[in-house]
This record gives structure tokens, sequence and C-alpha cells, in this order.
């Protein structure tokens, strides 16, 4: 059984400006000692998506959280503030991204450090510290047993995302999430924190999801990779198939706008143009089709769902799922033109992307107005569009 | 590519600035310094773009406000055009500030929140009495905006309705107003969403070709300079520890420091970063009040030796390949190869 399983969550932020579906139907799970990479930009909801999974987000006022959580066979949605509480730093912990904010300024590490075991233990003040003292070590902070009565701002800024992490593993929990605990620090100590992140993962065998927006984080770190965008995951599969043969085209912007070390140097970068759609009002149908090279027009009425990506080589034995409307063929043919180093405009002129064709395993909600063919769920497959259809485009 | 035969804009020769650090409250006496650029020399040729790079408290971002002279250096020279501008006073360095103009890291900080788009990037026009008839201002902004990819319509809005990769557009337009020589580009995509990086990366890199721009690139993300760049010099504690061709430094990095970073990079690549063995520097850059003695990379170099490095310090010259790198034991191939992945050996 997976340890931690998200089906079909929703958390939606009413304003005044209206509804900010912020997380808009993310499923995921989660196995024992494994590790989930999110990547995704600002406000594509990969944070929401996982405060909520912390309860952090059920105290604001105007979060809508429906769907389901389900925790080591605990459902957390319905469960108590008080047994969140008694979970929350215990058996699941989190590490943020700014190490100096997320430590109170006024108390002392160890201090900080005895607070976090005696939330959940009933051990003496003396016992905790020694807990203490065992995790500054365990991280890699030298001579712990004087560090504990250092304040924060002692640390410099490596060495106070390892006492983050000596904080969030003290009650050896089942589940860390990290929200980017390394983008600001600098690529020598972030290089130092993955590594002491993976070492723990395979001594301590916990389970990890880890929110960044660094490809080369996840390609690290993660076993699998959900790439989320506009609230929803529009793409998962092991970090092996998402880098070798991505097949949604957000993910292949992302991969083509970075530049990278491993990439001939005088390479073009690909911008994805425009930039991400605001959570209130969600482009219609599939909601990157605003940004999308590929885009088609019945793309912009239908909402496509995750669905198996029929890739060939694999033989079923890792989950690839893709939420594009695009028919597989395209999509291989498409990113086989972008991987030799093509652009978008080229990679179209080289394949085929059929007008009206959508990939039928995709097929979600249907926008178009009723009465067209598609509410049977497949979209006519060669056929000329309706005339209602191009009416209501 | 190649610099040979370029006339070199900017000539910095053993260039310091020591922040004093005080004690007392009246009678202040000094009692230290911060040693944040501790004698660095360097040359940038016109059209290039030289990259710094470093980790934090390097002193790449000293670096670039004491060549635009935004700080005035505590000795050695700045040479633009022939001068010494290293301590020339402000009335002095008036006509200079057209040609030399910077790029902010962060786009919500760096621009007034109380002024109008059209008088940000207009602003430059009126300090340096250019153009002080209103309609023609306006053509004049609103043809900048139309450059860098902003709707000229939006003449009257405000920085909060834009976007972080827009406001850094605006940026981008305030800084190439006066047509300058050299822009400095302090960090001017860390802020950035990914997908919005590559937008100002390559309008950075069409603006350079169509201006001619002369562009000092910092940056602390290595994959990002390595793209845009076309020297690369690498910082660390107030020195230059190696300086190279862009291609010739990812390559085949010299100094170990060089090395450190690189293998440092996480590469979006699952079958690269299982090959290689990351190099992980332990501990902290030590402090700039008191840097290490000699080489002051010895204590957390991984080819240090006691009795050389923490005695002699190296100097800055030619290695294997046309580093110039300040090691006593520079990289060799095998090393490179096991610990960079990514560097074609």
């Amino acid at each position: 059984m997976a340890l931690l399983e998200v089906t079909d969550l929703k958390v939606h932020f009413k304003t005044d400006d209206g509804i900010v579906q912020a997380v808009d139907g993310v499923s995921y799970t989660v196995d024992r000692g494994q590790a989930l990479g999110i990547v995704g930009e600002s406000g594509s909801g990969k944070s929401v998506s996982s405060l909520t999974v912390m309860g952090l987000t059920r105290f604001a006022g105007n979060a809508e959280i429906s769907g389901s959580i389900v925790f080591d066979g605990q459902d957390l949605l319905s469960a108590s503030d008080e047994e969140m509480r008694r979970l929350r730093g215990n058996e699941v912990a989190m590490i943020f991204q700014d190490p100096l904010s997320s430590l109170h300024p006024f108390y002392k590490i160890g201090d900080q450090l005895v607070e976090a075991v005696q939330a959940h233990r009933d051990v003496s003040k003396a016992q905790a510290l020694d807990r203490a003292v065992e995790m500054l070590g365990l991280v890699g902070i030298p001579e712990p047993r004087r560090r504990v009565d250092s304040y924060p701002h002692e640390f410099s800024g490596g060495m106070r995302q390892r006492v983050m992490i000596a904080m969030a593993l003290i009650n050896d929990p089942k589940l860390l999430i990290a929200d980017e605990p390394t983008t600001a620090l600098d690529v020598t100590v972030q290089a130092q924190i993955l590594d002491l992140i993976q070492r723990l993962q395979r001594e301590l065998d916990t389970a990890i999801v880890m929110i960044t927006h660094d490809l080369g984080v996840v390609a690290e770190v993660a076993d699998d990779i959900g790439v989320m965008y506009a609230g929803r995951i529009v793409e998962y599969a092991d970090k092996e198939s998402i880098f070798a043969m991505p097949e949604h085209p957000y993910t292949w912007g992302l991969l083509k706008s970075i530049p990278r070390l491993d990439s001939p140097r005088g390479e073009e970068l690909v911008p994805i143009p425009g930039r991400p759609p605001s959570l209130i009002n969600k482009p219609a149908g599939c909601s990157f089709h605003p940004r999308c090279p590929y885009v088609r027009d019945a793309h912009k009425r239908i909402d496509p769902q995750l669905a198996p990506a029929a890739e060939a080589g694999n033989g079923g034995a890792h989950k690839h799922e893709v939420a594009c409307l695009l028919p597989g063929q395209s999509r291989r043919a498409l990113w086989a033109a972008l991987r030799s180093g093509g652009t978008p405009d080229q990679a179209l002129a080289r394949v085929d992307v059929p007008d009206t064709v959508v990939d039928k395993d995709a097929v979600g909600e249907v926008l178009a107005p009723a009465g067209t063919e598609v509410a049977e769920g497949v979209v006519a497959t060669a056929q000329p569009e309706p005339p209602t259809e191009e009416g209501a485009s | 590519m190649s610099t040979n035969g370029a006339t070199k804009l900017i000539e910095v020769t053993d260039l310091q600035m020591h922040f004093p650090l005080r004690q007392g409250i009246i009678l202040q006496k000094q009692v230290g310094a911060v040693r944040a650029v501790d004698g660095i020399s360097f040359d940038v040729f016109e059209g290039e773009t030289l990259g710094l790079v470093g980790e934090s408290g390097c002193g790449k971002s000293t670096t670039a406000r004491l060549l635009t002279r935004l700080l005035e250096p505590t000795s050695g020279m700045i040479v633009y055009k022939g001068n010494d501008i290293a301590h020339s006073s402000r009335a002095e360095l008036k006509p200079l500030r057209r040609d030399m103009q910077m790029i902010f890291q962060d786009p919500y900080s760096s621009l007034n929140p109380r002024k109008t788009v059209g008088s940000i990037i207009g602003e430059p026009f009126i300090i340096h009495r250019l153009e002080r008839d209103d309609d023609k201002r306006k053509k004049l902004v609103q043809e900048l905006m139309d450059r860098v990819g902003l709707n000229p319509e939006h003449y009257n809005r405000f920085p909060h309705e834009f976007s972080g990769g827009q406001r850094q557009r605006i940026g981008v337009a305030r800084a190439i107003a006066l047509k300058p020589k050299l822009v400095v580009a302090d960090e001017p995509v860390s802020a950035l969403d990914v997908s919005i990086q590559a937008q100002i990366i390559n309008l950075l890199s069409e603006l350079q070709r169509e201006l001619g721009l002369t562009i000092l690139f910092i940056a602390h993300d290595l994959s990002v300079v390595r793209h845009v760049c076309d020297r690369v010099a690498v910082m660390y504690l107030g020195k230059i520890v190696e300086l190279a061709e862009a291609d010739q430094l990812f390559d085949h990095p010299r100094h170990p420091y060089t090395g450190a970073l690189l293998s440092a990079v996480p590469v979006p690549d699952p079958v690269l970063a299982r090959a290689k063995q990351r190099q992980v520097l332990g501990g902290d850059v030590p402090s700039p009040t008191n840097p290490p003695a000699a080489c002051r990379f010895h204590t957390r170099c991984p080819k240090a030796r006691d009795g050389v490095c923490n005695v002699d310090e190296p100097l800055l010259e030619p290695k294997e390949g046309g580093n110039i790198a300040a090691c006593h034991y520079p990289l060799t191939g095998d090393e490179i190869a096991k610990r960079v992945p990514t560097a074609a050996v």
C-alpha cells in the first residue's frame, strides 16, 4: 500500500477577485522510501498541494478543499486539527525554502529542536537535547554539542538549512516534504544539501516529496516526477522517461528553455511564449493552449485528462501519463524533431499535426456547445468539423 | 568569439575594495576590514560578454559596483578610454554614467512603484538633458518599449501592473535608453521563472548584436553563464582564481574551485547525473574579514598540499589550454572527466 495517496485533490480559495483554483484535481502516490519530484513554475499550485497534505491550508478561512489525502491508512482531510497536530512534525515533516525565516530568531537552535521533540514525545529535556545533538551531528554540523547553544543568525545559509533538516527528521518521519529546499543556496551548498537529503533517505528510508522549479535537482533526487501547470499535473512518469521521452508540450518547453551544461553551447534557447495563466480565469480547454505552439482549435474547447502515454519499448513497466490532446504519434514525432535541435516552428513544418484528431484517451470535460458530436467522449476522427463547431470557436 | 585584437574598453588593475569595520560609538576606530575585492586585474574587451561567477560573498557584485563607480575603490586602477576613473569626482563621472548602465537582479525593488513606466524609462533622457520635449521623449520611450517587447500603449502603467519578466524588460529598456557602451547585468534572470528566463536571455543577446553592447554578466547559475558569455572569470573570496574563454573554462576547468562549482551543478539528465561523482566541497566560504593565508581556497581544496598551498600564494598565470588560473596543482584531464561529466575532455 502506498504511504501517501492523493486523489483528485482540489484547493480553491475564494477571494474578492474570484475563485483561485490553486490546485485543481491533483492525484499522486508516494511509496515508502520513494522520492517524488514535483516540478512547476511559481503559481502552478505545487506548494499549495503539499501545504494541504500537511493540513496547513485548512485554517485559511476562504479555502475549499475536496478530494482525498490518505496517509498511512488515515484520511487527512477529515482528520481533526488535534490529529493533524500530532501528525505534523512527527510522521510528516516539511522543510521550506528560506531557512532564515523558518527558524525563530529569538531562541537557541537547541531549544527549538528540543521543542520539536517534546511536542511529540514524552521525554525529559536532557533526553531531547541528546537527540537534538545526535541529529545535528547526523546532518553534518561540526561540534553539535556546542552549537546547540547558538542562535540562528550565527549560522550560514547552508548550515541553517541543515538545522531545518535536522528538525524535520528529529522524530523519524515517514514522509518528508521539501519545498524548494535549495533554491536560496549557492550551488556548492546546494550540492551538499542534496547529498545530505539523499544519504538520509537511504539511511532512514524516508519517503520524500521534493518540490522545485529546477529540473536538474529532480533529475538527481527524484525517482518519479510530476510536472505541474495551472493547478494540475500535466505529465507524470519515472525520471528516465520524463527526460528521455517527454510527452507534454509544456515539459518540452521547460527542457528546451533552460541553458544546460550538457548541451552544445551555441544552441539557441527556445522560451515558452507568454506567461503562466491566471488561476482565477483559467483558459478554456487545455489550460496550456495559449502558450502551446502546437495548439489546434479542438484543444481550446476540450479539457485534457491524464491518460497513459502509449509509448513503445517501455513494456508498461513504468507509469507514464500525460494530459495532452495531441495524438500520441504526433507527440512523439514532434519531440523527435525538437530533440534534434529544431525550434517548435521547424518541428511543425516537419510533422503533420491534424486539425481535429485528438488523443481520445485524454478527452475529459467537453466545453463545446451541446449538440456537437463530441458528446460520446470520442471526437470525430478524420472527418471535417461540423459547421456548428466552426461557428462556435 | 576570440578577443584577440579586440580593443580594450576597460582595464582593471589590482582593484581593491576594503569596507572598514569600526567599533565605538563616538570615537570610532577601525578594527578591521571586509576585503570584499582584494586585488583583481582583468580587461573588458569591446563587444564581448564577460561573465563573473562565484558563490555569494565572493565579491562579484562589489566588482560590478566598482566598475560602474557606484563605489569608490580603496586602491587600484579602472582605466576607461584612457582615463583612470577609480577616484574621479561625481562631476567628472557624470558623462561616464551615460556609457555605463546597470540591470539589477530584483525587478520588484529596482523600479520606483510610484512612477509610471514611461517616466522610469524616460528619466535618463531628463537627467542627461538629452530630450526635454515631452512629446519627443514619449516617442523615444515608446520605441524603446517596443524594442524590448513591451506594449508601447502601456506607457502610463505602473510597475505593479506588470509581471516579473515584463518588469525586467522595463529595467533593460531603462539601461539601453542612452545607448551605453557597457551594460553591467547583476543576476538579471535569477529572480525569474524558468520559462521566462530564456526570454530575457534571448533579449539581451539580441540587443547586444544590434547595439554592439559590451556586457558584464554576473550570475551564480553556471549554465546561464556558459550560454551567454564569451569569457568567464571565476571569483573566490575577493580574488579571481580562473579566467578563460567560456568554451575552454567549461570544457577544461583548471582550478579545483571551478571544477567543484561545475561538479555541483545539478544536470537535468538522469543518466549523466548517476554517472558523475559529485565533488562536494566541505564547509562554508571563510570570512572575507580574515581570509586564509596564501591560496585562499586551500582550506576547502581537495588537492591542497600542506607546506605549499598554505605557504605560497599562487599567481594568476596561464595553464595548459590557455586558461589563466591561480593554482599550484591544476586539475588534470582524468579528474575533470570523473567529476564533471558535462565537460568534454
